[in-house]
């Protein structure tokens, strides 16, 4: 469970470029619920996202995973609780360093690290056949340069790493978004997989009002900083997106002009 | 080149070994610039000189150097981390407070070790002629355990969350590594090893003195460069070896152009040659690709 309390968030206060991003938002995500969240650009989905992984800290509000006030907590600390894939494929793996070095660093998240050998081989097994699963040869180049991968693969091993280990939450910060839409596909079909396989709770940022309906079992649409819509059950499942877009205008009594999100 | 001129090549190609695994550390894995090394080679060796002067043994002696070391690289680290002070300027400011802190170890500008015990001692005995192979022979052991050490370390689980503390931030952080924690070990780490390269320094060149520093940070970065020039590779323990050999070739190439008579250099040419070395380095991958360009065009 995930719980946003009233965040508030302003960024460069006092100065000319100030942006008050989040405006009171608040949002609960119940175990094992998968949330897609769209909205159009500057409505706060990104900053949601790097509140709830601690990346940065809401000027006020509290936030929890399961029971714990998480609110202050750095985003190392909170790591064992929350498992994220990046928009940009470089971001979120170490284009340096070999394949079954990155997914040893996943492999421990949140955990201590010690002298211990990093990749033993029974954890080389381990990702060889977690690898296999992505159908995508990888597991015959474990000792591979990260940098050597395509977008596509990458974020495949993004969100292998992600699972590797349990976690409270998973947020996906629009993790299609820098793939071409053949790959978009086949990501978006292995997250599908990943989270209904490991009954994670998820939170899918997406600019596409197409993929907010089609996956996941929940939809939250975010504006200004709060969350002015908000479908699930039947209502989502009988969901056009021309009605997502005429709720969406509705309820906030303008028209949209955001082509991103009209697209897609 | 004589002979005795080589091996003090070597003997200095080795000492330079161990500040290059330092420069490594900061510069490469945890991609911090940083300038500590200028104080904190001699602030190694300023603890091993005053202690050995003060009647203590060679081996505490090294070890309070890299204490010493590897407080001043907390130091640089913790202004950056902790007070968000850039770097490059973090490290400015630890070097020359250490010029001062350096003087007061030391209680005047240099302290003679002519006489003393060091660490070579036991293996040298009475008979000072073998100071010439022993020196180099104890480095190049010192060096080999550095070296071990240290691809050892890497190839571990905190090693690993220090490769990715350097190498993507943000991406350590969301796998739970403290990165602050890292920086503050990793820099610790290098001038360590840093400063015990001074405290050996000391002991080879028979004392200490206060501008024993100028530079080093050049000459580290400089085997830093001519090593990864020469053997380019990305995995660990072949760039630890590319930077021990780095170290070992800048220094047999300094004393062979300061002995090539007809050249014409002198001792005071040092660093003019030193820049011209490190350019070199620095552009001779594009000249590599160029001549691979010429001959692949040949070839067809």
């Amino acid at each position: 469970m995930m719980r946003a309390d009233n965040l508030q968030k302003t960024f460069n206060p006092g100065t000319p470029v100030e942006n008050h991003v989040l405006r009171g938002m608040s949002l609960t995500i119940e175990t094992g619920q998968f949330v897609t969240v769209i909205g159009s650009n500057g409505a706060g989905k990104s900053t949601l996202l790097n509140a709830i992984s601690g990346d940065i800290q809401p000027d006020s509000g509290r936030l929890f995973i399961d029971q714990q006030d998480v609110t202050r907590m750095g985003a190392w600390q909170r790591a064992k609780l929350v498992a994220r894939v990046f928009q940009d494929p470089m971001a979120g793996t170490c284009e340096g360093l070999s394949i079954e070095e990155n997914l040893a660093l996943a492999w421990q998240r949140g955990e201590k690290r010690g002298l211990g050998l990093a990749v033993k081989k029974a954890q080389r097994e381990l990702f060889r056949d977690k690898l296999a699963t992505l159908k995508l040869g990888l597991e015959n180049r474990l000792s591979d340069r990260m940098g050597l991968l395509s977008g596509g693969q990458r974020q495949a091993i993004s969100l292998l790493m992600a699972s590797l280990r349990p976690s409270r939450i998973l947020l996906l910060d629009e993790h299609t978004a820098a793939l071409d839409p053949k790959t978009a596909a086949f990501v978006l079909e292995l997250t599908d997989q990943i989270v209904r396989d490991n009954k994670l709770t998820a939170l899918m940022v997406t600019h596409s009002m197409r993929q907010a309906l089609d996956h996941g079992d929940r939809t939250v649409m975010l504006h200004q900083g709060q969350v002015v819509l908000d479908v699930s059950g039947e209502t989502r499942r009988q969901m056009q997106v021309a009605d997502l877009l005429s709720m969406f205008e509705k309820t906030r009594g303008e028209v949209i002009d955001d082509d991103a999100l009209l697209l897609g | 080149m004589s002979v005795i001129a080589l091996m003090g090549a070597l003997e200095i190609g080795l000492i330079f070994a161990l500040v290059a695994l330092g420069v490594l550390i900061s510069f490469r894995i945890l991609n911090f610039p940083d300038l500590t090394a200028d104080g904190s080679f001699p602030l190694g060796g300023a603890v091993a000189a005053t202690l050995i002067a003060g009647g203590h043994d060679p081996y505490s002696a090294c070890a309070f150097a890299m204490l010493a070391g590897a407080a001043a690289g907390w130091t640089t680290a913790w202004l950056n981390v902790r007070l968000n002070i850039l770097q490059l300027l973090a490290s400015i400011l630890v070097m020359i407070a250490l010029y001062s802190i350096n003087l007061r170890i030391m209680g005047a500008p240099n302290i003679p070790l002519i006489g003393e015990a060091t660490v070579f001692s036991a293996l040298i005995g009475d008979d000072f002629d073998r100071a010439m192979t022993v020196q180099p022979a104890v480095l190049a052991a010192i060096i080999v355990l550095a070296k071990l050490g240290l691809d050892a370390f890497f190839a571990s689980q905190a090693g690993l969350a220090m490769r990715a503390t350097g190498a993507n931030p943000r991406m350590a952080r969301a796998q739970g590594i403290s990165t602050d924690r890292m920086v503050l070990c990793g820099m610790a780490l290098s001038n360590a090893l840093i400063a015990l390269g001074g405290a050996l320094y000391v002991q080879t060149q028979g004392g200490a003195d206060i501008s024993m520093g100028i530079g080093t940070i050049v000459v580290g970065l400089a085997a830093v460069i001519i090593g990864e020039t020469l053997i380019p590779s990305r995995k660990l323990w072949v760039i630890t070896l590319a930077t021990v050999l780095g170290a070992l070739l800048y220094r047999i190439l300094i004393a062979l152009a300061l002995n090539a008579d007809f050249i014409g250099l002198a001792a005071q040419d040092l660093n003019l040659i030193t820049a011209l070395l490190v350019g070199f380095a620095l552009v001779l991958p594009l000249i590599k690709a160029k001549f691979k360009r010429l001959s692949g065009g040949l070839a067809k």
